[in-house]
Order: structure tokens, then sequence, then C-alpha cells
């Protein structure tokens, strides 16, 4: 099991971060570029070094400044999967697969007998004898997994690997690593961009941004409860923070929401945007989450649009292309917005002291992964 | 290759034609002149009809075994003590490195015949090496092949160390990071990784340092002398054939340009070639 705590310093930047992965488990380190992501995965293949916390697996201290204790990247039980697969360009696959074997203490014929064996449950048996240059983008990435796992790591680090490839061979190999991700008996940490790439591998997310853990969990409770602006723009959902009194919630300069389930204190509100219709006039029959709002953009979402607008809050909302002919919508247009009650989520802001140092929302979510 | 495009006009490829400046045209004809002249005056004065006989006399082979021989053994000293040296320069930070690098370079500036004299002052046998070489091992390195060696590497050296250490620096460092991971250390990484991503890099830096090597003078001629068949090599043959017999200095040194254009067709194809 891996138990670290991760403190490193860069100028200004800060690197804070607190993980444990158990044998098995596939967590994701997701969060928006510049976030500390892989600062964090460096620090715990010793590529960069704490300045304060550790890093302990099965109970060893690999890296524990306080006490003075280092064990330096080539020692460490993990394997490294890196963006642009970082194969060795003068060695064939099978010479790459093998170079971590053959370092550990194997012979050269059987750390090459090991490779073989990774090469084919791959998939690349007869990629074998090719050099990287002459494999596809898809299949590289595939002999650098089967690199790093050849090694058997007790801890397997995954930095962005399916980011450099083109959509379609993402989507194979995503649904590659997620079969050997569930295979691997060591922990696995994924470090991704991409919401996609955490919500199919991962058993458990945990969010970075500005250096911090602003949010963790399953990827049902992530998605479904957002606590930042960013998690909230991955996942495709309105959120605002308030203040509660009941069903009702006071977001933006006072702005009252009423949400479905009543609660008090700090609150988040979260809504998708298929729950915010638009009216050319101010609706009539219910007067509850109604405001007047400007439209400031328009754009296609698969079979939908979706409506940017600004007014007491920033809100989107997803029309169908016929209400939006019927609208007649267009840039600086004065609209009505409602927010159906019923699609309203709201939970409590201050769940957790760690969790508090996250940013202040303001603006709502935008997109969806 | 630069191109200049824009929207308004065809992209040209070689500039304005038709009105090169004749303040520039001139020294440029001028200078290519004086660089090709001498070449071609070598070889308008060569001695054809007697070059087999010449090329196979005795003293012209000895002096050219002499200078492969040495140069090649001063580019191996060069690649042992020279690539450690550009590793260490490229991806160690130490206090001074810059000072160090400096330092590598010093022998590209200094004057060979000063460097043959500074060899003199530390390996000659009351120099503060030499004289403990001699004393210990009984071993004399000035005005011996060995010298002549010696001379040669401590001229040529820092070629290849500039050329290695560019070569480092441009090599992708992520590659040694991911070695590291697989659980080499860094002498297995060096040997493993570096060693052949920058193998291009070292070759050339090795050829630059044995045709360096190959054409010493000033260092090899104060440090090791002129002895045939023990120190003087083709330069130094074609120095001293210079004052005796002129048409064998023309020949040696037709043999020495041969051998220079010879490395710079495969330099260029192998390397520098775009």
């Amino acid at each position: 099991m891996l138990d670290a705590r991760l403190v490193v310093d860069r100028g200004s930047f800060r690197l804070d971060v607190a993980l444990r992965i158990h044998p098995g488990e596939v967590v994701a380190l997701l969060g928006p570029n510049g976030a500390g992501k892989t600062t964090a995965l460096r620090a715990l293949a010793g590529l960069t070094r704490l300045h304060a916390g550790h890093v302990t697996l099965a109970g060893r201290d690999l890296d524990r400044p306080g006490a003075r204790r280092w064990t330096p990247t080539e020692r460490r039980p993990i394997g490294v999967v890196f963006q642009d697969h970082l194969l060795f360009p003068h060695l064939t696959a099978l010479e790459n697969v093998a170079f971590g074997p053959r370092r550990r203490g194997l012979d050269r014929r059987r750390a090459r007998a090991v490779a073989a064996d990774w090469l084919d449950r791959m998939g690349l048996a007869a990629q074998a004898r090719l050099k990287p240059r002459q494999l596809s983008g898809g299949q590289a990435q595939r002999v650098a997994l089967a690199r790093a796992l050849a090694v058997e790591p007790a801890l397997l680090l995954l930095d962005e690997p399916l980011a450099a490839l083109d959509a379609r061979t993402r989507l194979e190999v995503r649904a590659e690593l997620q079969r050997h991700l569930a295979a691997h008996p060591g922990a696995t940490l994924l470090v991704t961009h991409d919401p996609l790439d955490a919500l199919v591998l991962a058993d458990r997310l945990v969010v970075v941004e500005e250096g911090r853990v602003v949010q963790e969990g399953d990827a049902a409770g992530v998605t479904a409860r957002p606590r930042t602006d960013y998690v909230a723009r991955l996942v495709g959902l309105n959120l605002y923070r308030g203040h509660a009194d009941g069903h009702t919630v006071l977001v933006g300069d006072g702005l009252p929401l009423t949400v479905a389930e009543p609660l008090h204190g700090d609150a988040f509100v979260a809504f998708p945007p298929s729950a915010v219709t638009l009216h050319p006039h101010q609706p009539a029959r219910n007067p509850h989450n109604t405001w007047p709002a400007t439209v400031t953009g328009v754009q296609r979402h698969g079979d939908h649009l979706r409506v940017q607008l600004v007014g007491p809050v920033e809100v989107a909302a997803d029309v169908t292309p016929a209400a939006a002919a019927h609208l007649r919508l267009a840039p600086g247009q004065p609209l009505w917005v409602a927010v159906r009650v019923d699609e309203t989520r709201s939970y409590p802001a201050g769940i957790d002291e760690r969790r508090s140092t996250s940013p202040p929302v303001t603006r709502q979510g935008r997109q969806e992964p | 290759m630069r191109r200049v495009e824009t929207t308004t006009r065809p992209v040209r490829r070689s500039g304005r034609t038709g009105r090169v400046p004749v303040a520039l045209l001139a020294p440029a004809v001028l200078g290519l002149l004086f660089l090709v002249l001498p070449l071609a005056g070598l070889l308008a004065r060569t001695p054809w009809n007697t070059l087999p006989q010449r090329l196979t006399a005795p003293g012209v082979l000895t002096a050219l075994r002499l200078s492969v021989q040495t140069a090649t053994l001063a580019t191996l000293l060069c690649l042992v003590l020279g690539v450690p040296l550009a590793w260490l320069l490229a991806r160690v930070e130490f206090p001074g490195r810059r000072l160090v690098r400096a330092l590598v370079t010093v022998p590209l500036v200094l004057p060979p015949v000063v460097g043959g004299v500074a060899l003199l002052l530390v390996f000659g046998r009351r120099g503060v090496v030499g004289g403990w070489l001699d004393a210990t091992f009984g071993i004399t390195l000035p005005f011996t092949t060995a010298g002549v060696v010696l001379a040669e590497a401590f001229v040529a050296m820092p070629f290849l160390v500039v050329a290695v250490e560019g070569a480092l620096r441009s090599a992708d460092v992520r590659y040694e990071e991911a070695a590291a991971t697989l659980g080499a250390g860094r002498w297995t990484t060096f040997t493993h990784v570096t060693l052949p991503l920058v193998g291009p890099g070292i070759a050339a830096g090795a050829v630059l340092c044995w045709a360096r090597a190959l054409g010493e003078f000033g260092a090899t001629i104060t440090f090791a002398g002129n002895f045939p068949g023990r120190t003087q090599t083709m330069p130094l043959a074609v120095y001293l054939a210079l004052e005796t017999d002129p048409q064998a200095a023309i020949v040696l040194s037709l043999v020495l340009l041969a051998v220079s254009v010879a490395i710079l067709a495969s330099l260029r194809d192998r390397w520098v070639g775009t």
C-alpha cells in the first residue's frame, strides 16, 4: 500500500497532496494543467525530491526528508508509463520491455522471455523485433505499458498515458489499459487531465488544483457533488456556492435559489444545463428560480445547443434546436432563465476541513466530458 | 533553409536576383579564391608522373603510418577521458562548472606551440608530473611517440568535449529518467541509454578530434621533437621536406589534403548532411 504526503516547493508554487492507494486500487489524480499532478508523480518516482512529507510504499520509507531517508529512483519498486512513451529508440520493442527485468537481476535469456510474455499479453508478439519508430502511437504506448509492468511494480505510475494519442487510438488503448490495470496487483496512480480517462480507469478520483486536493471520492460521488468550478466544468454541471436556509440558498449577490433538499449554512447548489429553460418573458406560473439574463454565447453540443448566459449569476442552459429557433437566440439577447427545482442538488460546503481550502465558486459549470 | 512567405507575393527561396552589390560580391569571390587557390596550386604543382614512386618512398609511408597511429591513439585517449568529462559538464551540477567548461576550451584558442611548451614544463623530465613518472616508473614522455600522442590529445580533446557535450545537452534527459524508473543506476544508464543516444554526436566529435590530431604540428614539434620514425608525423615531414625536397613536401601535403577531404565528406554525409 502506498501512503504519501507530497510536499514540493517550486518558487511560489507549493504542492501539498496526501495520497493513499491500496494494492490493486487505481487512483486517478485529476486536475487542470499546472495543478501539480506531474510533480506529484515525479516525487513518487523519486525524480523530484520532497521538501517535506513522506513516501511510504509497503511499509518502507522511500523518501522522508524529516528522517533523511531517501531511496533513489532505480531502487524503488515502481513502474512508470510516460506521456510520450519514451521507449529507447535504439532498442527493439522486446529489448525495451526486457530492460527492466534485466536491470533487476534476470539474465538476458530470462529477461527476454519475460518481455516476450508481456508483449504477447499486449497482443504485440509480432512487433517484438521492431524499433519504436516503426511502431504506431498506440502500439508504442502499449509497449511502454508492458515495459512498466514487466518489473512487477508495487506502484504503477501513469503520466497522461493517453494524451499523446489520436482520438481513435485513445479509445482502443484506453480499453486495453483498463483490462491491464484491473489485473495489476499493485497500486496504480493515473495522472490525467481527461475526466473520461479518470472515470473509466480509476476506482477513486483525487482532484488537485493549485497544488492541493480539492475533492476526492469515487466517480459517482465526485460527479454528483462537484466542489469546485473545475470539477463542475468537467462533469458538466452549473455550480454555485452560497448560504442555505432551508429550501432557499442565497448565491451570487443575493439571488435566492429554491432547492429540493433543505439544508443550513454554507452550501453548494448544482444542476445540469438540461434543468434550465429559457423564456422570452418572465414565466408567470412559477416564480421560483427565475431571473433575467443575457445570452453571451451559443454552441452546438451533441444534438442540442448549449447557451451561455450572464445575469445575477452565470448559467449554462441546454435547449433543443427547435426551441432555439423559436427564441431566435443571438448574443446580447435578453431572456428569462428558469431552473426546475426538482433537478437541483444541494449539499454542505464545509463538510471537510481540508476541502475548505478550495477556491470559492463564483461561476457555473460549462462543459461535459 | 529559410523561406520568406507573404500573402501578396510569390514564395522566394533564394532572395533577390540580379542585384548583388559589388561591395559584397568582390570580397566574397576574393575570399573564395583565397581559400581555393592554394589547394589548386598544390594540385597544379603535384609531380603526377612520379607520384606512385614518391608515395611509396619509405619516409612517406613511415610518416603516414606514424601520423595515423598517433592520431588514432590520441582520439582513443580523448574518447576515454573526454566523453566522461563532457557528461560531467552536461549532466552534473557542481560549483565552478562554468569555469571548468571555459578551461576545457582553452587549448582551442591557445597557440599549439604554447601548448607544447606547457606540456614540456609539466611532463618534461624536470616537470612536475614528468619528473615523478621518470623517478617512479622510468617513463619519459618528451621526444617519444607517446609524447606525440599526448601533444595531439591535448590540442584535439576540446573538439571532442565540445561536440559530445552539445550532443548530450540536446539529448532528452527523460530517456535517462525512464531508465532510472526501470532500475538502471547512473552507470548503467550511461552505458545502455545515454551512449547509444549520443552515439552520432560522439562519432562526429571523434572524427573532428582525429582530423585535428592528424594535422597537429606546433605542440608536437615542441614537445616531441622531429625524429623520423618516432615522432615525425606527416605535418612535420612536410615542413622538413620543404627545406630539402619541395616535391616531396607537395606529395605529403597532397596525402594530408586527401585525408582531410575524405573526412569532411564522410562527416557531411553521415552527421552534418541535411
